[in-house]
This record gives structure tokens, sequence and C-alpha cells, in this order.
């Protein structure tokens, strides 16, 4: 039964989208995955817009002052199982913003994130490598 | 026993879940295409549904847990019984009761009903504001849709889906006459709204409210909604085919049915959304206008 939800779960992806402060490049390159030319919608990924119907959260920015405990209020509310994906170079160490005043502490410190995909911004042939990494690590168990 | 299979398997919850989930699938296939993408694979409704069966349940603090979790059955069952109704008397006209037309539309408006008591349930602004958009949908497009199923009634003289069937196969399809054709157009235009899909998918609108009345949902009670939607994609444009223009055998009707679904598609992806007023105007205006020409010509005989 519970390989079953898995596999279901794997093959359909409501991906939310969550800006914690990025510059929105980011947010552009994930939008790009949607377009016709890389379509995740063949995969069964689907932007939504409420983060209770959410099975992966995709967060793009650096975790600021404001943002860092909203972030974590919105993960508190995302239905379990799910997972957690840092999208580009802020989201994954802070990367030029890391000395920054208000830079509070790298995501992974704040939340549990299940996968990095690293770049300024990240290609969307790179987000949908680590997404296909992701699942075969889920798969693995 | 023979009822509980009609309800349980055939045409019942079963059928109507299948085909409804083909429906969808189709839709989402046909606007990737349009979009010049490739599209979900065939079996993506049935992942999306056996994902949200093992995702954990939330109830919103502060709100009626009853009334909110029981809001989707509500809406499941009435879709179930419609299905059982309208193939009931597509496949056998003499098998139905008196009055079955007056039962599914009252039927129909029951998914919605559940829609709005649990998006006010929800205890969201944004949930609220699709309940009262669905609400306001509903007075606009119930009054066209009553009148467009009131041609069939005219021709046939009877209030039984089964004589309406058995009538069209008898004298020809209603369609087949002028105001059969503009009550057809003003009942897809209803249809349109009753499933809200574009251009009248303003309660559940993703972009400006993200999902309406469905925004507090997850796991099973998310899927039963999403499972009445994909059988009200099949229960609701069967209905049409029973009213006005049935065929003889089941595969006949399931064709008829996916014409029907193939125009719903293309209005739904030529068109952008409508506010909610300008969907209240044009319902209560040139819907309105259609269909009551329609009924009047159906009096006059043409």
């Amino acid at each position: 039964m519970n390989k079953l939800i898995l596999k279901a779960l794997t093959k359909s992806i409501n991906v939310y989208h969550a800006a914690c402060s990025p510059c929105n490049n980011c947010d552009i390159e994930i939008l790009d995955c949607l377009t016709p030319r890389y379509d995740l919608e063949r995969f069964g990924m689907t932007l939504v817009g409420s983060i209770r119907h959410a099975d992966a959260m995709l967060v793009t920015g650096v975790p600021n002052m404001k943002t860092a405990k909203r972030i974590k209020l919105v993960y508190e509310q995302m239905p379990k199982p799910a997972v957690v994906i840092a999208i580009g170079s802020c989201a994954c160490g802070g990367n030029l913003f890391r000395n920054s005043y208000n830079f509070v502490k790298p995501l992974d410190e704040i939340i549990p994130v299940n996968a990095y995909v690293t770049g300024c911004p990240p290609k969307p042939e790179a987000m949908i490598m680590g997404v296909v990494k992701l699942i075969k690590a889920l798969k693995a168990g | 026993m023979t009822t509980l299979y009609n309800i349980l398997i055939f045409p019942g919850f079963l059928f109507a879940a299948l085909i409804g989930m083909l429906a969808s699938y189709i839709d989402r296939k046909v606007t990737a295409r349009i979009h010049w993408r490739k599209g979900p694979p065939l079996l993506q409704p049935v992942y999306d549904f056996v994902k949200l069966m093992g995702k954990e349940i939330i109830v919103p603090a502060e709100t009626s847990a009853l009334a909110f979790l029981s809001a989707p059955f509500f809406g499941l069952s009435a879709v179930t019984v419609v299905s059982v109704i309208v193939w009931k008397g597509l496949i056998q006209p003499q098998g139905s009761f008196v009055g079955d037309l007056i039962v599914v539309v009252y039927l129909l408006t029951i998914p919605s009903i559940a829609c709005i008591i649990g998006g006010f349930a929800s205890n969201n602004p944004l949930a609220s504001l699709g309940a009262s958009r669905e609400m306001k949908l509903i007075l606009s497009y119930e009054m066209p849709f009553l009148l467009s199923i009131l041609v069939p009634v005219i021709k046939s003289e009877s209030i039984r889906i089964g004589d309406i069937v058995s009538y069209q196969l008898v004298n020809g399809a209603v369609l087949h006459s002028y105001a059969g054709v503009l009550a057809f157009i003003s009942g897809v235009l209803c249809v349109q709204a009753k499933l809200s899909i574009a251009p009248f998918d303003i309660p559940e609108a993703e972009q400006e409210i993200i999902a309406g009345p469905a925004i507090e949902y997850s796991g099973l009670p998310l899927g039963i909604f999403k499972l009445t939607k994909w059988m009200m994609l099949f229960v609701v444009p069967s209905f049409l085919v029973a009213i006005f223009m049935p065929a003889v055998t089941v595969w006949g009707n399931l064709l008829r049915y996916a014409a029907i679904l193939v125009i719903i598609i293309l209005i739904k992806n030529t068109n952008p959304r409508v506010r909610i007023d300008q969907a209240v105007r044009f319902f209560w205006t040139w819907v309105s206008a259609i269909a009551l020409l329609a009924v009047i010509l159906a009096l006059v005989g043409l």
C-alpha cells in the first residue's frame, strides 16, 4: 500500500512556489519549466497556488529577518509526506548575501531540505535533473 | 442487489469515476496539445487521486470539522445518483420514474452547494470569496439552464427522462429543430458555468483567489473534491446527451458525449476568464434571451 502511494506521489508532484525574497530570476526559470519547451506536466507536475495542495515546496531566495519565520510557517502548513527543494544558490547557501546584515541562517537550518539545485539562476534542465534525482532517491527509500 | 450494483458500479460510481477520469485526462491532453506541449500520461488522474489518499488531512483551526470534512462527500453522492438516473434513462427508457428530470436538476446543484459549504467552513477569506462567487454563478446560470431544459420537455410533453429519450428515438432528436439548436447552445454555455471551467471558472480562479473554496482542503477530502469535478465533467454533458440527442446504444451515447466534451474543451481553451459581474450580465441577458427564444419556438412547434 505504501509503495503504491509512493509511486503515485512521485508520478504526480504538485509544486508550490515559495518565493523567500528572491531577485525573481529563479522564479522566472521555474516558470520556464512549465512552458512548451520543457513541459513538466508530462511527468505529472503542476504548479499549485495553495500550500495545502502541495507535495513539493520550491524555495527561492535568501531567508532574511522577515521571511525566515514565514517560510517555516508555510512549511508547517504543508500536508506531509512532502519535500522541499532549494532552488538557486541563494536558497542553497546564501550566495553573495551570506555576509549581509539581514541574513539569518541558511535555509536548511530553518526547514529540512531534500534537494539542492545550485546556479544563479539554475537552468530549467538543472531543475529537472534535480527533481529526477530526488524522485530516484525517494524510490530507493 | 441490482440497485446496489447500479449505484456502485454501472452506471453509478465506478463507471462515472472511470469515464470522468478519462475525460479529465482528455481535457488536460487536448489543452496541452493546443499549447504545443506533450501533456500528462494516461494514468495521471489515477496517480493524482491515489496520491491524495496518502496525504495528511489538515482541518483549519476554529472551524466546524464536520461541515468541512463532510461537504465533499455530499457532492460526490449527488453526482453518483445523477449518473445512475441519467444513464438508466439512456439505457432502458422504460425503467425511470416520473419526475426524474426535476430530481436531476435539483441534484446537479448539490455539488455546487457542497462547494459553497466547504468554502465557508474553511475559515479562509479567499475560500469565502470563492464560495460567494460560486453562489452568484449559480444564481446566474440556473434560469437559462432550466429554460433550455424546458424545450425537450415541451417537445416530448413529459418530465421523465425515459419518455424524453424514447420520444427522440422515435421522432428524431430535439437537436434537429430550430428550438433544439438554440436550447442546446444556451445549455452548453450553462454547463460550462456549472462545471466552473473557463471562461466561467470564476469561483476557483487560480491566478487571483488561488483555488477558491478548495484552498484549505488537503488529502482525501481534496481527492473527493477533484473526483466530484471529474465525475461532473462526465455526468453533466451526458445529461445534455440524454435530453437533446440520445442514441440507441451505449457506445453511440458515449460518442455523442465525447463530441460535447470536445466543444467544452475548445470553449475553455479559446476564452479568457470573465469577471463575475460580466458573467451574471451575460447569462441574464444573452443566454436567457436565446433560451427564451428557444422555448417560444418550441411552443410554436418549430
